[in-house]
């Protein structure tokens, strides 16, 4: 681990292209402990990408990532059990770690959803199967959780509750956190950092400085940067088809 | 002991039977059926070549499903065609070479019957050997790699970010695959091996709510189907191999039955 600043993990200038198309350039983030770093940004925008080259999914990148623990918590977009496995929560939270039953136990309890421990996967409800992908992540007391869209499907106090225990966690467990969100009011409240992207990154910093900052305003939409600010703006690139960025 | 044939086809099947459960719940899971038995198809080709060049079967099958395995990588990367169409291309252009091999091989007297669908008599004292010790070390092997495997059957991305190198526990397998095909080829027959491992297997998700319920019940369903088929091949003088499948058969109807009846119990 990186002694002098506590980074787990930094992107340097990266990209990625895949059939003559950039899904995403030019990023340059780091998540260190303790802090929450989410990356928003609209549908196809590369939030996923950017996650999955932090986890070193791809191998010809452009830029480098320096990654400097191999602990790591993941709960993917998506992710489909085939009905041929047949797989009880117990399975699933034992699927990378050999873990005690007791640290299993707290894990669900934790993300409330320990009474289902022996329940088949298949009859689980979307929001139940995130609470426990959630609890698979973080059982092993990981350095860095990556988490992509954790709460998708989660009914709307869940989500609250959940968001607070993501953010209850990076200070317990002193991990980091790659979050991925679409809800931006959660995200503005319990966030360290945040990076928006659009195919590059757009604008980042602190929740409120990327609120008042016009390119968030230009990608959100007004009612999403009222929450905090609203500031005027004009863009300064325009994206090409092939997913170039111009400078205006 | 061992001098009888039928006891040392028994003590084939019982054998194959431990290693066609776990590595059958896997073809199952990862969806290979039809991988196996493309493997399995070039094997005759493995079996014509040790023949010809007087080298030992097991060895010269396990190569041979390997070579094929590797072509099968290479092809998926270089052309455009859908994997099953590749499968297909490779498992009965491998037949049908081996099968015109033969043709040419006419100085050695083949029985056909019994390379496709296994023969109780072919069973000797070193095919047990080879059975036994390879079966060990597929096992063991197994049990080395189950936790990258099966996490990455789960699901790939999460094997791979959580650094279970998923990769190399795949390349395994495909040997692991390799090496049953050529251990149980004598006793069931090059047409039927992937039933040993499928159908079994395909029980055993019925009656299973676990993975590890799942192998257990696969390696039972392997020991009965071998046991009974055996008996009949031996009574009724049938093929072992589709007297063994055919059991398997038998076996995974009973197992609907348990189905249907939880499906009565939730309603």
């Amino acid at each position: 681990m990186s002694i002098e600043n506590n980074v787990l993990v930094k992107l340097n200038n990266v990209g990625l292209k895949q059939n003559q198309k950039w899904l995403v350039q030019g990023v340059s983030l780091q998540v260190e402990k303790g802090k929450i770093v989410t990356l928003i940004g609209p549908n196809g925008s590369g939030k996923s990408t950017t996650a999955k080259i932090a986890l070193g999914f791809y191998k010809n990148i452009e830029g480098n990532v320096e990654k400097y623990t191999s602990n790591i918590g993941y709960v993917p977009q998506k992710i489909s059990i085939d009905w041929t496995l047949p797989l009880r929560v117990n399975d699933l939270m034992l699927l990378t770690e050999n873990l005690s039953d007791e640290v299993i136990n707290e894990s669900l309890t934790l993300t409330g959803v320990k009474h289902l421990k022996d329940k088949s996967l298949a009859n689980l409800s979307g929001g139940e199967f995130q609470r426990v992908l959630l609890a698979r992540a973080i059982s092993k007391k990981p350095d860095l959780l990556v988490l992509d869209e954790p709460v998708q499907g989660v009914d709307f106090t869940g989500e609250i509750e959940l968001y607070e225990l993501i953010k209850e966690l990076s200070l317990k467990l002193n991990c980091g956190i790659l979050l991925i969100s679409h809800d931006l009011h959660t995200v503005m409240s319990a966030t360290d950092h945040v990076v928006c992207l659009n195919g590059h990154v757009c604008c980042c910093g602190s929740p409120s400085e990327v609120a008042k900052n016009s390119e968030y305003k230009a990608l959100f939409g007004e009612q999403a940067s009222q929450t905090l600010a609203i500031y005027e703006h004009k863009h300064d690139h325009v994206h090409t088809t092939d997913g170039e960025i111009k400078k205006k | 002991m061992l001098d009888d044939f039928f006891i040392r086809a028994l003590v084939a099947g019982i054998g194959i039977a431990f290693v066609a459960g776990p590595l059958g719940c896997f073809v199952v899971w990862r969806r290979l059926s039809y991988f196996g038995d493309t493997l399995a198809h070039s094997a005759l080709l493995g079996v014509t070549i040790a023949y010809s060049l007087e080298f030992n079967i097991a060895v010269s099958i396990f190569l041979i499903s390997s070579v094929i395995a590797l072509i099968l990588v290479q092809l998926q990367r270089k052309t455009n065609l859908p994997s099953d169409a590749l499968l297909g291309l490779l498992a009965h252009s491998s037949l049908a070479v081996g099968l015109v091999v033969i043709g040419f091989l006419t100085f050695i007297r083949f029985d056909i019957m019994g390379l496709l669908f296994g023969d109780i008599l072919a069973v000797n004292k070193k095919d047990l050997f080879i059975i036994w010790f390879g079966g060990a070390l597929i096992l063991i092997t197994l049990k080395i790699i189950w936790k990258p495997l099966f996490a990455s059957t789960v699901n790939y991305e999460l094997a791979e970010a959580e650094g279970l190198n998923p990769d190399r526990a795949k390349a395994v397998f495909t040997v692991l695959l390799a090496a049953i095909i050529a251990i149980s080829i004598k006793l069931v027959g090059v047409l039927l091996i992937t039933g040993m491992l499928i159908i079994p297997t395909a029980m055993a998700r019925n009656l299973s709510d676990n993975p590890q319920k799942m192998v257990i019940f696969s390696i039972i369903g392997g020991l009965l189907s071998v046991f009974i088929g055996l008996f009949s091949s031996l009574e009724f003088n049938t093929p072992s191999g589709p007297s063994i499948i055919a059991t398997a058969l038998v076996l995974f109807i009973f197992s609907l039955l348990k189905v249907k009846q939880t499906i009565q119990l939730k309603n």
